[in-house]
């Protein structure tokens, strides 16, 4: 095998996936006030723009709130829908799945086209609200699919167990069922608010000019100015995502842990 | 079934009904007709459009099998690295295509990386245009789609049984032969997988092309906005039915191909 | 609040009587019920014993209210559970691979039922201590499942089962994904606690010679009916039909006509031989049966030192011999080409016999069965 897949070309097609974030956190680091790589010299003048600006910490801010938002009502909608699914009878299931799903496919201009068309009727663009509303839409199949794939995973025995033991239905759904699929719900959630954080497409429609999301903000400097500004918001993003995706790791790490801490010591 | 009650109202309300009344306006504008789709017949701006966003799908789909199936193959060998490589695909998967495109335009452009390496080489005298080329396009967009491709193929080869290499080594077929009549055949299923997200994806992009290409590289969900922005809805609404029907009729007519059933859950995002 | 939860675990409480009534249960898929019924005595041992989609577990769901029966009546204690949800029913169930709950410790996954319960949190721990004792599992209640091996976490799996004193104990296959040797073990235990607690178990198990160590009684459970209920040694030595003669244990079977009756006893003729045989019926002269014998209860002739004169004989061919230790086994070939197994425990006294040498093989009237 090694012979014709010399680990030299994947290194090359790795170094092309890693390369640009490394390079845009590097210029964000740059003394120079155009964009121009590797750096004359390092400096945190970028980011020091960017933590003195409103136009660039309100939009912060906006982003942040949408995207609680959107977890909060993606996670509740999806994970009730993904408890629910499964009990549907055939049919219905595949009508259901279909609808809850299709965001996944549907192309994003249409539906945020769509939701402009519509939204501009009742006055609601350039609200945060309809931004919540339509990043909801598009989170809820990651927390629905994140949901089921868990529940999938989930012995139907243990709920019987817990029934045979006396617990009642409801019991046994919130002292089995909820604990045994808060991963899903955990990775789900966490889908949910990048999505929303990252959205661009339907805030470019639904911003207006009173809620300027982040995206929406970067979006604009380019067209104007492309200044290192827009790397250190870049590098930030890259940053809490990462950070993001390492807390959701180490939860699970360390639940796992607690529940294999004694295993050394066990004969 | 009163579980799924809220979520499948809200879908309706705030997802479904917008989108369809939405398209609807390509029929009943100023009445109902199909006009402003006979009208799409003669349209070279659409025509155009559409063989640029159905040419750059293709591009992109054969630029991530050929630049994701080695990483994939990589992956499921991989034990020591396997960690480090999962995370050198995941993170550019988690980042925003926004910033992805931008990383872009520093490489790609006129004073960007690659053009001062190459003059400081040598190897060129005056920087070339890269960036708002066609070209720079497909590079951003094979970047962006490239997780799409390589994760559903590693999953098909995980479940190669390994022991079957084995015995086609074992039975002395070289490693090149083992490789075409083993395990390439096995792993078709990723690879129509893969292939199927990335084109299906690659159809709906709207920021790497506007952020990279040039005033020719427009793609349909380019038109679509920029046809919202005029307030020509009929044709937006006209334009994001072929779009929407475009990507439906792909997905219908690879329904049948195997391990096409697990893509779209996998399309993590 | 269960009755006899605050006793203390030593005192037993009598076991439950289980009365299933004409019990059905279509299906599509296998595992249909056509037609059970059987009475379960208070404090009995009873196994469903059968083949994998003959029924057994989804008669033992129904019993826990898993499964509602398309037809028939579940009594327990005379009193009819059909309608009652399961998580009313009382009955302590111990499921294949366990069913512990992973997120929960040793404890708290024996403290579970007593919790449901509105036990409180002091009787509690008093409680999960004694049943961890009562499983030879002290020490263990602050481990999660996955730190157990597969014998602790069964036994877990049990004291969680019984811990909040149910009168009935249902089990499902339990020890089917253990190593024999841990199983043999375990089998033993299950008595003994069976016995301590005086209360009654239905076990449910594919394993013909699990069921004949551990049961009081066995129901063999064939195409979602019951095929014979009986102690071991009833479906052992007299096996009403060829299912169960084949199921439990190796059985020879030979074609015979039936000759005539002498009070108990058939005689038949069989290739060429007079065989006498005992039967539950009457079989009319002239028809056409099947007699069963165990191999193990068959002898060459010649090493019965003459008392072979009252036994059945047949005379046959060796056509194959395996030395396997601790016995020997043969098949024989008879008149009509029929097949029949031998084993005779090894000795170095007993001579051997070569494969084509022509033998009588002689066994007891009370050792064979007409089915």
């Amino acid at each position: 095998m090694k012979s014709i897949l010399p680990s030299s070309v994947v290194g090359l097609i790795l170094i092309f996936l890693a390369f640009p974030i490394i390079v845009v956190a590097a210029v964000s680091f740059s003394s120079a006030n155009y964009l121009t790589f590797p750096p004359p010299a390092l400096s945190l003048k970028w980011y020091r723009v960017y933590f003195g600006a409103e136009n660039w910490l309100n939009p912060t801010w906006l982003s942040l709130w949408v995207a609680a938002a959107v977890v909060v009502l993606s996670t509740l909608l999806g994970t009730l829908a993904a408890l629910g699914i499964a009990r549907l009878p055939r049919p219905l299931r595949i009508l259901v799945s279909g609808l809850i799903l299709s965001p996944l496919i549907v192309p994003v201009i249409v539906v945020a086209i769509g939701v402009y068309y519509a939204f501009s009727r009742y006055g609601l663009v350039g609200k945060p609200i309809a931004l919540v509303l339509a990043h909801t839409s598009l989170a809820v199949p990651f927390v629905v699919t994140s949901v089921t794939a868990t529940l999938a995973g989930i012995d139907p025995r243990l709920e019987q167990a817990a029934l045979s033991l006396g617990a009642t239905p409801r019991g046994t759904f919130f002292q089995i069922t909820l604990p045994l699929i808060q991963p899903g719900v955990i990775v789900g959630a966490l889908f949910a608010f990048i999505t929303s954080f990252d959205e661009l497409i339907v805030s470019l429609f639904l911003s207006g000019q009173g809620a300027v999301t982040l995206p929406r903000r970067m979006w604009e400097d380019l067209r104007y100015a492309i200044d290192p500004t827009i790397a250190a918001v870049s590098t930030l993003t890259i940053v809490l995502t990462a950070v993001l995706l390492g807390a959701a790791h180490w939860l699970r790490k360390r639940s796992e842990q607690n529940r294999t801490l004694v295993t050394s010591s066990a004969p | 079934m009163l579980l799924v009650a809220p979520l499948v109202l809200y879908m309706i309300v705030l997802y479904a009904l917008p989108v369809v009344t939405m398209l609807l306006r390509s029929f009943n504008d100023p009445t109902w007709s199909l006009v402003h789709y006979r009208e799409l017949m003669d349209d070279s701006v659409f025509f155009n459009t559409l063989v640029n966003t159905l040419y750059t799908a293709f591009i992109v789909t054969l630029g991530t099998l050929v630049l994701g199936y080695p990483v994939a193959v990589a992956l499921v060998r991989a034990k020591k690295w396997a960690p480090l490589i999962i995370v050198i695909i995941l993170l550019p998967f988690w980042t925003s295509v926004l910033v992805r495109s931008y990383a872009w335009m520093v490489l790609l452009g006129r004073h960007g990386l690659i053009n001062e390496a190459l003059m400081a080489a040598g190897l060129i005298d005056r920087p070339l245009r890269i960036l708002n080329t066609a070209l720079a396009v497909y590079i951003g967009m094979i970047h962006i789609l490239l997780p799409y491709m390589i994760l559903p193929i590693a999953n098909a080869l995980r479940q190669i049984d390994p022991s079957l290499a084995r015995a086609a080594s074992g039975l002395g077929s070289p490693p090149w032969r083992t490789f075409l009549q083993v395990t390439l055949p096995l792993s078709i299923p990723g690879v129509a997988a893969g292939g199927l997200l990335v084109f299906v994806l690659s159809l709906g992009f709207y920021i790497t092309p506007a952020m990279l290409g040039g005033p020719r590289d427009i793609t349909l969900s380019m038109l679509i906005a920029n046809q919202v922005d005029q307030l020509n809805w009929a044709y937006a609404a006209c334009l994001s039915g072929v779009l929407l029907a475009t990507a439906l009729v792909i997905i219908a007519a690879c329904r049948r191909l195997p391990g096409i059933g697990n893509a779209f859950k996998m399309s993590a995002r | 609040m269960a009755p006899g939860v605050r006793d203390t675990v030593s005192s037993t409480g009598s076991g439950a009587s289980v009365s299933l009534a004409g019990l059905e249960k279509s299906y599509e898929r296998v595992g249909a019920v056509n037609g059970v019924s059987l009475d379960i005595r208070s404090g009995e041992f009873l196994t469903l014993l059968g083949p994998s989609g003959s029924g057994k577990t989804t008669t033992l769901m129904m019993i826990a209210g898993f499964e509602q029966p398309t037809k028939g009546d579940i009594a327990i204690d005379g009193t009819s559970v059909v309608a009652m949800p399961p998580h009313k029913r009382n009955i302590g169930m111990v499921f294949q691979n366990y069913a512990l709950f992973p997120h929960l410790t040793v404890a708290e996954n024996i403290g579970f039922p007593l919790k449901q319960r509105g036990v409180a949190k002091a009787e509690r721990a008093k409680l999960v201590g004694e049943a961890l004792e009562l499983v030879h599992l002290p020490g263990y209640g602050g481990r999660y499942p996955r730190q157990l091996s597969g014998g602790q976490q069964q036994r877990v799996a049990l004291a969680r089962a019984i811990v909040f004193k149910p009168r009935l104990l249902l089990m499902d296959e339990p020890l089917g994904a253990l190593d024999k040797q841990l199983r043999e073990n375990l089998q033993l235990e299950m008595r003994r606690l069976h016995a301590d607690l005086g209360i009654t178990f239905i076990y449910v198990t594919h394993d013909q010679e699990e069921a004949l160590t551990m049961s009081d009684r066995i129901a063999v459970m064939n195409e979602g009916l019951v095929s014979q209920v009986g102690s071991p040694e009833d479906l052992y030595d007299r096996p009403c039909n060829r299912f169960v003669a084949g199921f439990i244990g190796e059985s020879n079977f030979l074609p015979a006509t039936v000759k005539g009756l002498e009070g108990d006893i058939v005689i038949a003729e069989c290739q060429g031989a007079v065989i006498r045989a005992t039967c539950p019926s009457r079989p009319s002269s002239g028809s056409t049966v099947t007699l069963t014998t165990r191999p193990e209860r068959l002898r060459f002739a010649d090493t019965l030192n003459g008392s072979a004169q009252s036994m059945n004989r047949m005379a046959v061919t060796v056509t194959e011999a395996v030395f396997a230790g601790e016995r020997c086994r043969y098949m024989l070939k008879a008149a009509d080409g029929t097949m029949i197994v031998l084993k005779e425990p090894s000795s170095a006294a007993i001579r051997r016999r070569t494969v084509g040498e022509h033998a009588e093989i002689a066994w007891s009237v009370a050792d064979t069965i007409l089915v």
